[in-house]
């Protein structure tokens, strides 16, 4: 999938609000978001810490149901669908990326890289095959059968960014993906972001707060305060929005 | 579905070896120490109605001298004599067999053994009486107990200590001064209610212990066995009175010999039994307890651990349905085998503590069937109800569980 092929709106956030708590102590993380994102785009989401950004990321991700307002994936709304439905568009159109990893303890990456696969019933063979290519793909052939604590942290990153691209999905999550890891590994993980991006149309959405990383992405979008603040396209890049 | 779940269970059992071998071995030491416990305890109580049985259970044992107790003196108390047997014979209905037994503590050696045993004298009515049977040889002739030869009938601790395994009949065993041919061989009998091996006995003619060995014409006591139909009630009293009346005892004046009923004693030890199978209730009820709040312990712990993990297979796609399935699967698969371990463990410990308590083992199918189904559920409520609100979440609130 080229990058001109960039078309309608793959992910569409209608006014969302999300509110933690209730009462007086209620905090209300997001105040109302719009957000379009297109196929094939590289957005970053950037902000203070309590601006509301890892809240949208996991709305956007379907980890988490927003308070008001509507999530409209490829045009129909998640917000309508039932817990199994959600778990089924997470299963087939979606990968996550999460600043702790969140590998499974005391197992082989390949493993790890395998299991949202074992999920479909993909039969063995083809679940070796495809967890052995996104391996390789992330640059950790020949690392399959280390368990976690045999891996640095940027190891452990790219194997969770395997998982989350063994099973081809259509948009890529990253909640500051780069957070606990040092500049060179950081650099690393963000070029196979781009890469993923560019060759094969991965619809990728970071959040970070470090502009250096964000300056891979095509589209950089601003929380402020549970509002986008700002939305505008990277200057080194081919305008997108 | 169910296929991928199980492959899932047993990967998740595999990974986190620790954690399944501590579930399975709350759950193997549960079964098994409530099956051993009133496995053995069951073996105990047949014992114990076993040595009951063996006393014979219509038999009436007349010691002289007054009924232990404080400020009771036995001692001065006149033996009976063989006329007192006779005139029970005589003048009592509904009698199986009276033998009267005097006993003598001897050193026996066959050959370059020696053994210390109990002599009894008395007649072929103690081997009724008593419940004996001979496993080989013969009882005494009618020629040896009038004139009083030398021939022995041995228990087989005697016999074993003595002569082996071989055969005793026709040997001769030297008892003080003189040689003595084992013409019989009782058959073993096992422990007796006060815990005395009941087989370490040699029985000869009365006439024979009399002579050479006591010295004296006294009879130690008599053993009075009473049909099956016959009342012993009547038959003490009755017993009572001729007594009395032989020795010439006034009213006012305390007897001087007592008569004990078996069927009192085993009455008694029956309470005893009741008291013993309430207790082992109440124990089995408490290691079931205990050990299910092991399992229970095991489960909670790992909560945490579980719960995150759920986080993770739920945000990479797993249904609801999914995750708890594998759950359940795994928390059936270990406490199912650790219920299995268990059960077998408990075989093997009641197999080798019976052996070595000499008791017999009585396989329970209903404590064994309790026991695992109990722990079992344990095991499957506090494997899955956890999961089962962890899958209920948010995946983010799951991921972010501590």
């Amino acid at each position: 999938m080229a990058v001109a092929e960039l078309g309608a709106p793959l992910i569409e956030l209608r006014t969302i609000t999300k509110t933690y708590g209730a009462g007086q102590a209620a905090f209300q993380a997001l105040r109302g978001v719009d957000l379009a994102i297109a196929e094939g785009d590289f957005v970053a989401v950037m902000g203070p810490s309590g601006s509301g950004k890892s809240t949208a990321m996991n709305l956007l991700g379907c980890l988490d149901t927003p308070t008001t307002g509507e999530y409209l994936f490829r045009g129909i709304n998640v917000e309508r669908l039932e817990r199994n439905q959600r778990a089924l568009l997470r299963r087939s159109c979606l990968g996550f990326v999460f600043q702790g990893f969140n590998l499974l303890a005391r197992t082989a990456a390949q493993e790890n890289v395998e299991l949202p696969l074992l999920y479909r019933g993909e039969p063995a063979e083809a679940r070796h095959a495809s967890a052995r290519a996104a391996l390789d793909k992330v640059g950790l052939a020949g690392w399959e059968h280390h368990t976690s604590a045999e891996l640095s942290g940027g190891q452990q990153q790219r194997v969770a960014i395997a998982r989350a691209i063994v099973t081809n999905p259509l948009v890529l999550l990253a909640d500051e993906p780069t957070g606990n890891l040092d500049s060179k590994r950081s650099h690393e993980i963000m070029e196979l972001l781009t890469r993923l991006n560019r060759e094969q149309g991965i619809t990728v959405i970071m959040v970070t707060h470090e502009p250096d990383m964000a300056a891979y992405a095509r589209r950089i979008v601003h929380f402020v305060d549970g509002v986008v603040a700002s939305d505008e396209c990277h200057s080194a890049l081919k305008p997108c929005c | 579905m169910l296929l991928n779940a199980l492959l899932l269970a047993l990967h998740e059992i595999r990974r986190n070896l620790m954690r399944s071998f501590l579930t399975v071995l709350g759950i193997v030491i549960g079964v098994a120490a409530v099956i051993t416990m009133v496995t053995l305890g069951n073996g105990a109580t047949q014992m114990v109605a076993t040595q009951i049985a063996s006393l014979g259970s219509n038999l009436l044992m007349v010691m002289p001298g007054q009924r232990l107790g404080p400020g009771r003196d036995s001692a001065g108390a006149p033996k009976f004599r063989i006329a007192d047997v006779e005139a029970i014979q005589q003048q009592i209905g509904g009698l199986k067999a009276v033998a009267p037994v005097v006993g003598s503590s001897v050193t026996l050696v066959a050959g370059t053994q020696n053994w210390s045993s109990t002599v009894n004298g008395t007649t072929n009515d103690y081997l009724i009486s008593g419940n004996w049977k001979l496993a080989a040889g013969r009882p005494f002739s009618d020629d040896e107990e009038r004139a009083g030869k030398a021939v022995c009938i041995i228990g087989n601790t005697v016999k074993r200590e003595l002569f082996g395994n071989q055969s005793p009949l026709g040997n001769s065993i030297r008892v003080k001064t003189f040689d003595c041919e084992v013409i019989g061989l009782l058959a073993a009998k096992g422990q007796g209610g006060m815990g005395q091996d009941q087989d370490d006995t040699v029985l000869m003619p009365l006439k024979t212990v009399q002579r050479r060995l006591t010295g004296t014409l006294d009879i130690g006591g008599i053993m009075v066995s009473l049909k099956d139909t016959a009342d012993s009630a009547i038959a003490m009293t009755q017993l009572r009175s001729l007594l009395r009346e032989r020795r010439k005892l006034a009213d006012n004046v305390d007897d001087n010999f007592n008569v004990m009923d078996t069927r009192q004693i085993a009455e008694t030890l029956s309470g005893t039994i009741g008291t013993m199978t309430a207790l082992l209730g109440a124990v089995a009820a408490v290691s079931l307890l205990v050990g299910g709040i092991g399992i229970m312990n095991i489960m909670l712990v790992s909560v945490t651990e579980r719960t995150r993990e759920i986080g993770i297979r739920l945000a990479i796609g797993a249904l609801e349905n999914e995750v708890l399935l594998q759950f359940l699967i795994e928390a059936v698969v270990l406490s199912a085998f650790g219920g299995l371990v268990g059960i077998a463990l408990a075989f093997v410990a009641c197999l080798g503590l019976s052996t070595l308590m000499h008791m017999p083992f009585l396989f329970n199918p209903g404590i064994n069937l309790t026991a695992f189904a109990f722990s079992a559920a344990i095991g499957i409520v506090f494997g899955y109800v956890p999961a089962r609100r962890a899958a209920q979440l948010d995946p983010i609130a799951a991921l972010r569980h501590e």
